[in-house]
Protein backbone atom coordinates (compact mmCIF):
# COMPACT_ATOMS: atom_id res chain seq x y z
CA UNK A 1 0.00 0.00 0.00
CA UNK A 2 1.38 3.36 -0.94
CA UNK A 3 1.37 6.13 1.63
CA UNK A 4 -0.07 9.44 0.57
CA UNK A 5 2.46 12.26 0.49
CA UNK A 6 0.65 15.45 1.40
CA UNK A 7 0.64 18.68 -0.54
CA UNK A 8 3.25 21.03 0.94
CA UNK A 9 5.66 18.30 2.03
CA UNK A 10 9.37 18.71 1.18
CA UNK A 11 10.18 16.14 -1.49
CA UNK A 12 12.65 15.20 -4.20
CA UNK A 13 11.70 14.58 -7.82
CA UNK A 14 13.64 12.83 -10.56
CA UNK A 15 13.86 13.32 -14.32
CA UNK A 16 15.63 11.80 -17.26
CA UNK A 17 17.16 14.79 -19.07
CA UNK A 18 18.68 12.78 -21.93
CA UNK A 19 18.13 9.14 -22.82
CA UNK A 20 21.28 7.14 -23.60
CA UNK A 21 20.68 7.50 -27.34
CA UNK A 22 20.32 11.28 -26.99
CA UNK A 23 23.67 11.81 -25.26
CA UNK A 24 26.54 13.72 -26.81
CA UNK A 25 29.13 11.79 -28.77
CA UNK A 26 32.10 13.19 -26.85
CA UNK A 27 31.79 11.07 -23.72
CA UNK A 28 33.16 7.66 -22.67
CA UNK A 29 31.17 4.56 -23.65
CA UNK A 30 30.15 3.76 -20.06
CA UNK A 31 28.55 7.20 -19.73
CA UNK A 32 26.85 6.94 -23.12
CA UNK A 33 25.12 3.74 -21.96
CA UNK A 34 23.29 5.52 -19.13
CA UNK A 35 20.82 8.41 -19.17
CA UNK A 36 21.58 11.92 -17.93
CA UNK A 37 19.47 12.13 -14.77
CA UNK A 38 18.36 15.09 -12.68
CA UNK A 39 17.06 15.48 -9.14
CA UNK A 40 15.62 18.58 -7.53
CA UNK A 41 13.83 19.27 -4.25
CA UNK A 42 10.71 21.29 -3.57
CA UNK A 43 7.36 21.53 -1.80
CA UNK A 44 4.82 19.14 -3.29
CA UNK A 45 2.00 20.97 -5.07
CA UNK A 46 -0.68 18.21 -4.82
CA UNK A 47 -1.11 15.03 -2.75
CA UNK A 48 0.64 12.09 -4.42
CA UNK A 49 2.34 8.76 -3.82
CA UNK A 50 5.95 7.78 -4.48
CA UNK A 51 6.40 7.07 -8.18
CA UNK A 52 3.78 9.57 -9.36
CA UNK A 53 4.64 12.31 -11.81
CA UNK A 54 4.22 15.44 -9.72
CA UNK A 55 4.87 19.17 -9.68
CA UNK A 56 6.85 20.88 -6.93
CA UNK A 57 7.65 24.47 -6.03
CA UNK A 58 11.37 24.74 -5.38
CA UNK A 59 12.94 26.88 -2.66
CA UNK A 60 13.43 29.68 -5.20
CA UNK A 61 9.74 29.52 -6.17
CA UNK A 62 10.35 27.76 -9.47
CA UNK A 63 7.88 25.07 -10.62
CA UNK A 64 9.48 21.76 -11.54
CA UNK A 65 8.01 18.39 -12.34
CA UNK A 66 9.27 14.84 -12.23
CA UNK A 67 8.80 11.46 -10.61
CA UNK A 68 8.32 11.66 -6.86
CA UNK A 69 11.21 9.69 -5.34
CA UNK A 70 11.75 10.86 -1.77
CA UNK A 71 10.09 12.71 1.11
CA UNK A 72 12.16 14.84 3.50
CA UNK A 73 15.40 13.65 1.90
CA UNK A 74 18.24 13.40 4.40
CA UNK A 75 21.91 14.22 4.00
CA UNK A 76 23.76 10.93 4.06
CA UNK A 77 27.38 12.05 3.98
CA UNK A 78 29.39 12.26 7.17
CA UNK A 79 32.81 11.13 8.36
CA UNK A 80 32.83 7.80 6.59
CA UNK A 81 31.33 4.40 7.31
CA UNK A 82 34.68 2.78 8.02
CA UNK A 83 37.38 4.35 10.18
CA UNK A 84 40.77 4.66 8.48
CA UNK A 85 43.30 4.09 11.29
CA UNK A 86 46.32 4.69 9.05
CA UNK A 87 45.67 8.43 9.34
CA UNK A 88 46.52 8.31 13.05
CA UNK A 89 50.10 7.35 12.18
CA UNK A 90 50.81 10.50 10.21
CA UNK A 91 50.70 12.93 13.13
CA UNK A 92 52.65 10.56 15.34
CA UNK A 93 55.38 10.16 12.73
CA UNK A 94 55.93 13.87 12.05
CA UNK A 95 55.97 14.62 15.79
CA UNK A 96 58.70 11.99 16.26
CA UNK A 97 60.70 13.60 13.45
CA UNK A 98 60.32 17.07 14.95
CA UNK A 99 61.52 15.76 18.33
CA UNK A 100 64.50 14.07 16.71
CA UNK A 101 63.27 10.60 17.68
CA UNK A 102 63.04 9.52 14.04
CA UNK A 103 65.13 10.57 11.06
CA UNK B 1 5.54 31.12 -29.16
CA UNK B 2 7.18 28.56 -26.90
CA UNK B 3 10.88 28.05 -27.55
CA UNK B 4 12.22 24.73 -28.78
CA UNK B 5 13.83 23.15 -25.74
CA UNK B 6 15.47 20.25 -27.53
CA UNK B 7 19.14 19.63 -26.80
CA UNK B 8 20.35 20.87 -30.18
CA UNK B 9 18.12 23.96 -30.24
CA UNK B 10 19.10 25.11 -26.76
CA UNK B 11 22.79 24.61 -27.51
CA UNK B 12 22.37 26.53 -30.75
CA UNK B 13 21.02 29.47 -28.73
CA UNK B 14 23.96 29.25 -26.28
CA UNK B 15 25.66 32.54 -27.22
CA UNK B 16 22.39 34.45 -27.10
CA UNK B 17 21.43 32.95 -23.72
CA UNK B 18 24.86 33.69 -22.23
CA UNK B 19 24.76 37.25 -23.57
CA UNK B 20 21.39 37.90 -21.92
CA UNK B 21 22.57 36.27 -18.72
CA UNK B 22 25.76 38.26 -18.27
CA UNK B 23 24.82 41.53 -19.94
CA UNK B 24 27.93 41.63 -22.13
CA UNK B 25 28.50 40.89 -25.79
CA UNK B 26 31.77 39.00 -26.02
CA UNK B 27 32.09 39.48 -29.78
CA UNK B 28 33.46 43.00 -29.17
CA UNK B 29 36.71 41.46 -27.80
CA UNK B 30 37.32 39.26 -30.83
CA UNK B 31 39.81 40.09 -33.58
CA UNK B 32 38.33 37.65 -36.05
CA UNK B 33 41.34 35.37 -35.84
CA UNK B 34 43.40 33.77 -33.01
CA UNK B 35 43.83 36.91 -30.91
CA UNK B 36 41.22 38.46 -28.67
CA UNK B 37 41.60 41.52 -26.46
CA UNK B 38 42.02 39.97 -23.01
CA UNK B 39 42.78 43.19 -21.14
CA UNK B 40 39.81 44.97 -22.73
CA UNK B 41 37.61 42.10 -21.57
CA UNK B 42 39.10 42.24 -18.06
CA UNK B 43 38.37 45.95 -17.84
CA UNK B 44 34.71 45.30 -18.69
CA UNK B 45 33.93 44.91 -14.98
CA UNK B 46 34.14 48.69 -14.96
CA UNK B 47 35.69 48.65 -11.47
CA UNK B 48 39.18 49.43 -10.25
CA UNK B 49 40.83 47.00 -7.84
CA UNK B 50 40.15 49.47 -5.05
CA UNK B 51 36.43 49.45 -5.91
CA UNK B 52 36.42 45.66 -6.16
CA UNK B 53 37.98 45.46 -2.70
CA UNK B 54 35.29 47.78 -1.36
CA UNK B 55 32.53 45.68 -2.93
CA UNK B 56 34.05 42.51 -1.45
CA UNK B 57 34.26 44.08 2.00
CA UNK B 58 30.55 45.00 1.91
CA UNK B 59 29.79 41.30 2.25
CA UNK B 60 32.68 40.42 4.55
CA UNK B 61 34.91 39.00 1.83
CA UNK B 62 38.70 39.22 2.05
CA UNK B 63 41.16 40.54 4.58
CA UNK B 64 42.04 36.98 5.57
CA UNK B 65 45.08 36.29 7.74
CA UNK B 66 48.48 35.19 6.45
CA UNK B 67 49.76 32.52 8.83
CA UNK B 68 53.29 31.15 9.09
CA UNK B 69 53.36 27.36 9.27
CA UNK B 70 56.27 27.20 11.70
CA UNK B 71 56.09 23.52 12.51
CA UNK B 72 55.74 22.46 8.89
CA UNK B 73 58.72 24.67 8.04
CA UNK B 74 60.64 23.10 10.94
CA UNK B 75 59.71 19.64 9.62
CA UNK B 76 60.95 20.54 6.14
CA UNK B 77 64.25 21.78 7.63
CA UNK B 78 64.71 18.59 9.69
CA UNK B 79 64.47 16.67 6.43
CA UNK B 80 66.68 18.94 4.31
CA UNK B 81 70.41 19.55 3.96
CA UNK B 82 71.87 22.31 6.17
CA UNK B 83 70.62 25.75 5.09
CA UNK B 84 67.70 24.42 3.09
CA UNK B 85 64.02 24.64 4.02
CA UNK B 86 62.10 27.75 2.94
CA UNK B 87 59.55 29.43 5.21
CA UNK B 88 55.99 28.36 4.37
CA UNK B 89 53.01 30.66 4.89
CA UNK B 90 49.35 30.09 4.19
CA UNK B 91 46.61 32.57 3.38
CA UNK B 92 43.72 31.37 5.51
CA UNK B 93 40.95 31.84 2.98
CA UNK B 94 38.54 29.72 4.97
CA UNK B 95 37.90 32.93 6.95
CA UNK B 96 35.71 34.18 4.09
CA UNK B 97 31.95 34.03 4.79
CA UNK B 98 31.26 30.75 3.00
CA UNK B 99 34.63 29.24 3.87
CA UNK B 100 36.82 29.56 0.80
CA UNK B 101 38.47 32.02 -1.60
CA UNK B 102 35.51 31.39 -3.89
CA UNK B 103 33.67 34.23 -2.12
CA UNK B 104 36.05 36.60 -3.89
CA UNK B 105 35.16 34.94 -7.15
CA UNK B 106 31.42 35.24 -6.52
CA UNK B 107 31.21 38.67 -4.89
CA UNK B 108 31.49 40.85 -7.96
CA UNK B 109 29.12 38.76 -10.09
CA UNK B 110 26.42 38.83 -7.46
CA UNK B 111 26.95 42.55 -6.87
CA UNK B 112 26.65 43.14 -10.61
CA UNK B 113 23.55 40.97 -10.88
CA UNK B 114 21.89 42.99 -8.14
CA UNK B 115 22.95 46.29 -9.66
CA UNK B 116 21.60 45.32 -13.08
CA UNK B 117 18.27 44.29 -11.63
CA UNK B 118 18.46 40.53 -12.10
CA UNK B 119 16.21 38.65 -9.67
CA UNK B 120 18.64 35.83 -9.14
CA UNK B 121 21.91 34.16 -10.03
CA UNK B 122 22.76 30.76 -11.48
CA UNK B 123 26.08 28.94 -11.36
CA UNK B 124 27.22 25.59 -12.69
CA UNK B 125 29.58 24.11 -10.11
CA UNK B 126 30.12 21.09 -7.89
CA UNK B 127 32.64 22.90 -5.74
CA UNK B 128 32.91 25.57 -3.07
CA UNK B 129 31.87 28.12 -5.64
CA UNK B 130 28.24 27.05 -5.23
CA UNK B 131 28.29 27.92 -1.53
CA UNK B 132 30.06 31.19 -2.32
CA UNK B 133 27.40 32.26 -4.84
CA UNK B 134 24.63 31.13 -2.49
CA UNK B 135 26.18 33.07 0.38
CA UNK B 136 26.65 36.26 -1.64
CA UNK B 137 23.13 35.94 -3.06
CA UNK B 138 21.72 35.54 0.45
CA UNK B 139 23.45 38.75 1.54
CA UNK B 140 22.26 40.65 -1.52
CA UNK B 141 18.69 39.33 -1.37
CA UNK B 142 18.85 37.51 -4.67
CA UNK B 143 17.62 34.05 -5.52
CA UNK B 144 20.21 31.41 -6.30
CA UNK B 145 20.23 28.20 -8.30
CA UNK B 146 23.26 25.92 -8.41
CA UNK B 147 23.55 23.26 -11.11
CA UNK B 148 25.74 20.47 -9.84
CA UNK B 149 27.29 17.33 -11.32
CA UNK B 150 26.76 15.14 -8.34
CA UNK B 151 26.02 11.46 -8.84
CA UNK B 152 26.97 8.42 -10.87
CA UNK B 153 24.24 6.30 -12.46
CA UNK B 154 23.76 4.45 -9.12
CA UNK B 155 22.93 7.81 -7.48
CA UNK B 156 26.11 7.52 -5.45
CA UNK B 157 27.79 10.85 -4.82
CA UNK B 158 31.29 11.81 -3.72
CA UNK B 159 30.92 12.85 -0.04
CA UNK B 160 32.71 16.13 -0.74
CA UNK B 161 30.19 17.08 -3.42
CA UNK B 162 27.28 16.03 -1.20
CA UNK B 163 28.61 18.34 1.51
CA UNK B 164 28.80 21.20 -0.95
CA UNK B 165 25.22 20.52 -1.98
CA UNK B 166 24.11 20.59 1.67
CA UNK B 167 25.89 23.86 2.23
CA UNK B 168 24.30 25.51 -0.81
CA UNK B 169 20.86 24.40 0.38
CA UNK B 170 21.52 25.65 3.88
CA UNK B 171 22.42 29.04 2.43
CA UNK B 172 19.06 29.15 0.67
CA UNK B 173 19.97 27.99 -2.80
CA UNK B 174 18.08 25.57 -5.01
CA UNK B 175 20.40 22.78 -6.08
CA UNK B 176 19.76 20.92 -9.31
CA UNK B 177 21.67 17.67 -9.11
CA UNK B 178 22.77 15.76 -12.19
CA UNK B 179 24.57 12.59 -13.07
CA UNK B 180 27.97 12.71 -14.74
CA UNK B 181 28.38 14.32 -18.13
CA UNK B 182 29.20 17.53 -19.98
CA UNK B 183 25.57 17.89 -21.05
CA UNK B 184 25.11 19.62 -17.71
CA UNK B 185 25.63 22.73 -19.81
CA UNK B 186 22.28 22.08 -21.53
CA UNK B 187 20.42 22.01 -18.20
CA UNK B 188 22.36 25.10 -17.13
CA UNK B 189 21.32 26.99 -20.28
CA UNK B 190 17.70 25.94 -19.83
CA UNK B 191 17.69 27.24 -16.26
CA UNK B 192 19.21 30.56 -17.39
CA UNK B 193 16.63 30.88 -20.15
CA UNK B 194 13.66 29.88 -17.98
CA UNK B 195 14.52 32.11 -15.04
CA UNK B 196 16.20 35.07 -16.73
CA UNK B 197 18.73 35.03 -13.90
CA UNK B 198 22.33 36.22 -14.10
CA UNK B 199 25.08 33.76 -15.09
CA UNK B 200 27.51 33.93 -12.17
CA UNK B 201 30.10 32.12 -14.22
CA UNK B 202 33.32 30.96 -12.59
CA UNK B 203 35.13 32.10 -15.71
CA UNK B 204 33.79 35.60 -16.36
CA UNK B 205 35.87 38.74 -15.89
CA UNK B 206 33.77 39.47 -12.80
CA UNK B 207 34.94 36.21 -11.22
CA UNK B 208 38.61 36.72 -12.01
CA UNK B 209 38.48 40.45 -11.27
CA UNK B 210 37.14 39.62 -7.81
CA UNK B 211 39.93 37.11 -7.22
CA UNK B 212 42.62 39.70 -7.95
CA UNK B 213 42.06 40.97 -4.39
CA UNK B 214 43.58 37.71 -3.10
CA UNK B 215 46.94 38.25 -4.79
CA UNK B 216 46.95 41.95 -4.00
CA UNK B 217 46.28 41.35 -0.29
CA UNK B 218 48.78 38.54 -0.08
CA UNK B 219 51.57 40.58 -1.66
CA UNK B 220 50.93 43.53 0.64
CA UNK B 221 50.69 41.37 3.76
CA UNK B 222 54.08 39.87 2.96
CA UNK B 223 55.55 43.29 2.35
CA UNK B 224 54.18 44.67 5.61
CA UNK B 225 55.06 41.77 7.88
CA UNK B 226 58.18 40.35 6.22
CA UNK B 227 59.52 43.46 4.53
CA UNK B 228 59.32 41.99 1.03
CA UNK B 229 57.18 40.16 -1.46
CA UNK B 230 57.19 36.36 -1.38
CA UNK B 231 59.58 34.42 -3.62
CA UNK B 232 56.98 31.83 -4.57
CA UNK B 233 53.20 31.65 -4.52
CA UNK B 234 51.61 28.26 -5.09
CA UNK B 235 47.99 27.97 -6.20
CA UNK B 236 46.01 24.78 -6.54
CA UNK B 237 45.13 24.55 -10.20
CA UNK B 238 41.81 23.41 -11.66
CA UNK B 239 39.88 25.80 -13.91
CA UNK B 240 42.70 28.32 -13.57
CA UNK B 241 40.77 31.22 -12.01
CA UNK B 242 42.49 30.92 -8.67
CA UNK B 243 45.96 31.16 -10.16
CA UNK B 244 45.01 33.80 -12.75
CA UNK B 245 43.25 36.12 -10.30
CA UNK B 246 45.99 35.76 -7.70
CA UNK B 247 48.77 36.39 -10.22
CA UNK B 248 47.03 39.47 -11.63
CA UNK B 249 46.54 40.86 -8.13
CA UNK B 250 50.21 40.22 -7.28
CA UNK B 251 51.28 42.11 -10.40
CA UNK B 252 48.95 45.01 -9.51
CA UNK B 253 50.64 45.14 -6.08
CA UNK B 254 54.03 45.37 -7.80
CA UNK B 255 55.16 41.83 -6.95
CA UNK B 256 56.34 41.13 -10.47
CA UNK B 257 59.34 39.00 -9.47
CA UNK B 258 57.37 36.45 -7.45
CA UNK B 259 57.25 33.06 -9.14
CA UNK B 260 53.71 31.78 -9.61
CA UNK B 261 53.45 28.00 -9.46
CA UNK B 262 50.38 25.88 -10.04
CA UNK B 263 49.87 22.56 -8.26
CA UNK B 264 47.56 19.67 -9.02
CA UNK B 265 46.98 16.09 -7.96
CA UNK B 266 47.91 13.47 -10.51
CA UNK B 267 44.71 11.69 -11.60
CA UNK B 268 46.15 10.33 -14.81
CA UNK B 269 44.01 7.62 -16.35
CA UNK B 270 40.69 8.69 -14.84
CA UNK B 271 38.24 10.20 -17.33
CA UNK B 272 36.33 13.19 -16.01
CA UNK B 273 33.12 12.34 -17.86
CA UNK B 274 33.17 8.66 -17.01
CA UNK B 275 30.24 7.27 -15.07
CA UNK B 276 32.43 4.52 -13.60
CA UNK B 277 35.52 6.66 -12.85
CA UNK B 278 33.43 9.39 -11.19
CA UNK B 279 33.49 7.87 -7.72
CA UNK B 280 36.97 6.44 -8.04
CA UNK B 281 38.29 9.99 -7.77
CA UNK B 282 39.22 10.98 -4.25
CA UNK B 283 39.71 14.56 -5.39
CA UNK B 284 36.81 16.46 -6.88
CA UNK B 285 38.99 19.36 -7.99
CA UNK B 286 42.59 20.60 -8.04
CA UNK B 287 43.58 17.58 -10.11
CA UNK B 288 45.17 17.07 -13.52
CA UNK B 289 41.83 16.04 -15.04
CA UNK B 290 40.70 19.67 -14.82
CA UNK B 291 44.02 21.48 -14.54
CA UNK B 292 45.54 20.33 -17.83
CA UNK B 293 42.51 20.78 -20.13
CA UNK B 294 41.66 24.18 -18.63
CA UNK B 295 45.27 25.40 -18.88
CA UNK B 296 45.65 24.29 -22.48
CA UNK B 297 42.10 24.99 -23.68
CA UNK B 298 40.55 27.66 -21.45
CA UNK B 299 37.78 28.59 -23.87
CA UNK B 300 35.54 25.59 -23.30
CA UNK B 301 33.74 26.94 -20.22
CA UNK B 302 30.32 28.53 -19.78
CA UNK B 303 31.37 31.89 -21.27
CA UNK B 304 32.67 32.51 -24.82
CA UNK B 305 36.10 33.60 -23.59
CA UNK B 306 37.39 32.52 -20.20
CA UNK B 307 39.00 35.17 -18.03
CA UNK B 308 40.97 32.40 -16.30
CA UNK B 309 44.11 32.06 -18.40
CA UNK B 310 46.64 30.00 -16.51
CA UNK B 311 49.36 29.88 -19.14
CA UNK B 312 49.74 33.67 -19.08
CA UNK B 313 50.89 33.57 -15.48
CA UNK B 314 52.09 30.12 -14.44
CA UNK B 315 55.88 29.74 -14.20
CA UNK B 316 55.92 26.05 -13.25
CA UNK B 317 53.30 23.38 -12.74
CA UNK B 318 53.92 20.96 -9.88
CA UNK B 319 52.28 17.56 -9.71
CA UNK B 320 51.66 15.76 -6.42
CA UNK B 321 50.15 12.37 -5.66
CA UNK B 322 46.85 11.62 -3.92
CA UNK B 323 48.36 10.01 -0.82
CA UNK B 324 50.82 12.86 -0.37
CA UNK B 325 47.95 15.36 -0.12
CA UNK B 326 46.07 13.26 2.43
CA UNK B 327 49.31 12.96 4.41
CA UNK B 328 49.92 16.73 4.39
CA UNK B 329 46.28 17.38 5.34
CA UNK B 330 46.88 15.30 8.45
CA UNK B 331 50.19 17.08 9.08
CA UNK B 332 48.44 20.46 8.91
CA UNK B 333 45.93 19.29 11.50
CA UNK B 334 48.34 17.50 13.81
CA UNK B 335 51.25 19.95 14.04
CA UNK B 336 49.71 23.25 12.97
CA UNK B 337 46.33 22.72 14.61
CA UNK B 338 44.47 23.65 11.44
CA UNK B 339 41.73 21.45 10.00
CA UNK B 340 41.44 22.63 6.42
CA UNK B 341 40.94 21.46 2.90
CA UNK B 342 41.14 19.52 0.76
CA UNK B 343 41.73 22.03 -2.07
CA UNK B 344 44.47 24.26 -0.64
CA UNK B 345 46.34 21.26 0.68
CA UNK B 346 47.36 20.28 -2.83
CA UNK B 347 49.47 23.44 -3.04
CA UNK B 348 50.58 22.94 0.58
CA UNK B 349 51.94 19.52 -0.41
CA UNK B 350 53.81 21.02 -3.35
CA UNK B 351 55.07 23.82 -1.07
CA UNK B 352 56.44 21.32 1.44
CA UNK B 353 58.37 19.49 -1.27
CA UNK B 354 59.57 22.75 -2.85
CA UNK B 355 60.65 24.19 0.53
CA UNK B 356 63.15 21.35 0.92
CA UNK B 357 64.86 22.38 -2.34
CA UNK B 358 65.09 26.08 -1.44
CA UNK B 359 67.27 28.13 0.92
CA UNK B 360 65.98 28.95 4.42
CA UNK B 361 65.55 32.65 3.66
CA UNK B 362 63.12 31.99 0.80
CA UNK B 363 59.40 32.59 1.30
CA UNK B 364 56.66 30.38 -0.11
CA UNK B 365 52.99 31.31 0.20
CA UNK B 366 50.24 28.73 -0.15
CA UNK B 367 47.52 31.10 -1.23
CA UNK B 368 44.37 29.39 0.07
CA UNK B 369 42.72 27.14 2.60
CA UNK B 370 39.10 26.05 2.61
CA UNK B 371 36.65 25.05 5.35
CA UNK B 372 36.46 21.37 6.03
CA UNK B 373 34.21 18.92 7.89
CA UNK B 374 31.77 16.18 7.00
CA UNK B 375 32.48 14.67 3.60
CA UNK B 376 35.60 16.74 3.01
CA UNK B 377 38.16 15.43 5.49
CA UNK B 378 40.60 12.55 4.89
CA UNK B 379 38.50 10.19 7.07
CA UNK B 380 35.33 10.34 4.92
CA UNK B 381 37.34 10.61 1.70
CA UNK B 382 39.50 7.57 2.37
CA UNK B 383 36.57 5.66 3.85
CA UNK B 384 34.65 6.32 0.63
CA UNK B 385 37.68 5.30 -1.44
CA UNK B 386 37.92 1.98 0.41
CA UNK B 387 34.19 1.35 -0.09
CA UNK B 388 34.71 1.92 -3.82
CA UNK B 389 37.45 -0.68 -3.99
CA UNK B 390 40.49 1.63 -3.79
CA UNK B 391 43.44 0.27 -1.79
CA UNK B 392 44.69 2.69 0.85
CA UNK B 393 48.14 1.87 2.18
CA UNK B 394 51.51 3.24 3.27
CA UNK B 395 54.29 2.98 0.71
CA UNK B 396 56.02 4.94 -2.02
CA UNK B 397 53.66 7.52 -3.62
CA UNK B 398 55.42 6.88 -6.94
CA UNK B 399 53.50 3.59 -7.05
CA UNK B 400 50.18 5.49 -6.93
CA UNK B 401 47.67 4.44 -9.60
CA UNK B 402 44.61 6.75 -9.62
CA UNK B 403 41.39 4.77 -9.36
CA UNK B 404 43.23 1.72 -8.00
CA UNK B 405 45.15 2.81 -4.93
CA UNK B 406 46.08 5.72 -2.70
CA UNK B 407 49.56 5.48 -1.24
CA UNK B 408 50.27 7.47 1.89
CA UNK B 409 54.00 8.19 1.95
CA UNK B 410 55.82 5.88 4.37
CA UNK B 411 58.02 8.89 5.18
CA UNK B 412 57.56 12.63 4.48
CA UNK B 413 60.81 12.73 2.45
CA UNK B 414 58.91 10.71 -0.18
CA UNK B 415 56.69 13.74 -0.87
CA UNK B 416 57.84 15.16 -4.18
CA UNK B 417 57.00 18.09 -6.42
CA UNK B 418 57.16 16.78 -9.95
CA UNK B 419 57.70 19.44 -12.62
CA UNK B 420 55.23 19.13 -15.48
CA UNK B 421 56.59 19.79 -18.97
CA UNK B 422 55.62 23.45 -19.50
CA UNK B 423 56.67 23.42 -23.14
CA UNK B 424 54.21 20.62 -23.81
CA UNK B 425 51.46 22.66 -22.14
CA UNK B 426 52.36 25.76 -24.15
CA UNK B 427 52.36 23.87 -27.43
CA UNK B 428 49.06 22.27 -26.60
CA UNK B 429 47.61 25.67 -25.71
CA UNK B 430 48.69 27.14 -29.07
CA UNK B 431 47.24 24.16 -30.92
CA UNK B 432 43.90 24.59 -29.17
CA UNK B 433 43.75 28.35 -29.70
CA UNK B 434 44.33 27.83 -33.41
CA UNK B 435 41.63 25.15 -33.48
CA UNK B 436 39.23 27.35 -31.51
CA UNK B 437 38.85 29.71 -34.49
CA UNK B 438 39.90 27.22 -37.21
CA UNK B 439 42.78 29.52 -38.09
CA UNK B 440 44.88 28.94 -41.21
CA UNK B 441 47.12 31.98 -40.75
CA UNK B 442 48.51 34.22 -38.02
CA UNK B 443 49.55 37.85 -38.18
CA UNK B 444 51.58 40.05 -35.83
CA UNK B 445 48.59 40.60 -33.56
CA UNK B 446 48.05 36.85 -33.18
CA UNK B 447 51.73 36.23 -32.51
CA UNK B 448 51.88 38.90 -29.83
CA UNK B 449 48.72 37.51 -28.30
CA UNK B 450 50.15 33.98 -28.19
CA UNK B 451 53.45 35.18 -26.68
CA UNK B 452 51.48 36.81 -23.85
CA UNK B 453 49.11 33.87 -23.51
CA UNK B 454 51.92 31.33 -23.16
CA UNK B 455 54.44 33.54 -21.28
CA UNK B 456 56.95 32.49 -23.93
CA UNK B 457 58.78 34.16 -26.80
CA UNK B 458 58.37 34.95 -30.48
CA UNK B 459 60.64 32.18 -31.69
CA UNK B 460 58.72 29.52 -29.76
CA UNK B 461 55.32 30.80 -30.92
CA UNK B 462 56.32 31.05 -34.59
CA UNK B 463 57.98 27.64 -34.54
CA UNK B 464 54.90 26.06 -32.96
CA UNK B 465 52.55 27.78 -35.42
CA UNK B 466 54.66 26.58 -38.35
CA UNK B 467 54.56 23.02 -37.03
CA UNK B 468 50.76 23.34 -37.16
CA UNK B 469 50.96 24.45 -40.83
CA UNK B 470 49.79 27.96 -39.97
CA UNK B 471 50.82 30.58 -42.48
CA UNK B 472 52.69 33.49 -40.85
CA UNK B 473 51.63 36.82 -42.34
Amino acid sequence: MSTIVKKGEWVQVHNIVLKPEERTGRIPEETKKVPLELWVKGFLNEDAVIGDIVEVTTITGRKASGTLVDVNPVYTHGFGDVFVPELLQVGLQVKRILKGEEK
Amino acid sequence: MAKDISYDSVNARSNEIIKDAIGVDYTSYESGNIAFDYEKMMSATGYSLEEVTKINRETGVGNTPLIELRNITALARKLSPEGKGARIFVKDEQCNPSGSFKDRRAALSVYQAQKMGYKGVVAATSGNYGAAVASQAAMRNLKCIIVQECYDSRKVGQPEILEKQRKCENLGAEVIQLTVGPELHYTFLRVLEDTGYFNASLYSFFAIGGTETLGYELANQCKETLGRFPDYVIATQAGGGNLTGTARGMIKAGATDTKIYGAAVDLKGLHMASDTDFNRKSFTTGHTGFAVPYATDPDHSDVPRSAARTMRYMDEFLIVKQGEVFYMTEVLASIEGMERGPAGNTSLTAAFALARELDEDQIIVVQETEYTGAGKMPQPQLSFARENGIDVLFGDPEDDVPGKNIILPAHPTMIKARYFDMEKLRKSYIKNSVKHVNATWADEKDIEFLIAETKSNREFVIETLKSLNIEIK
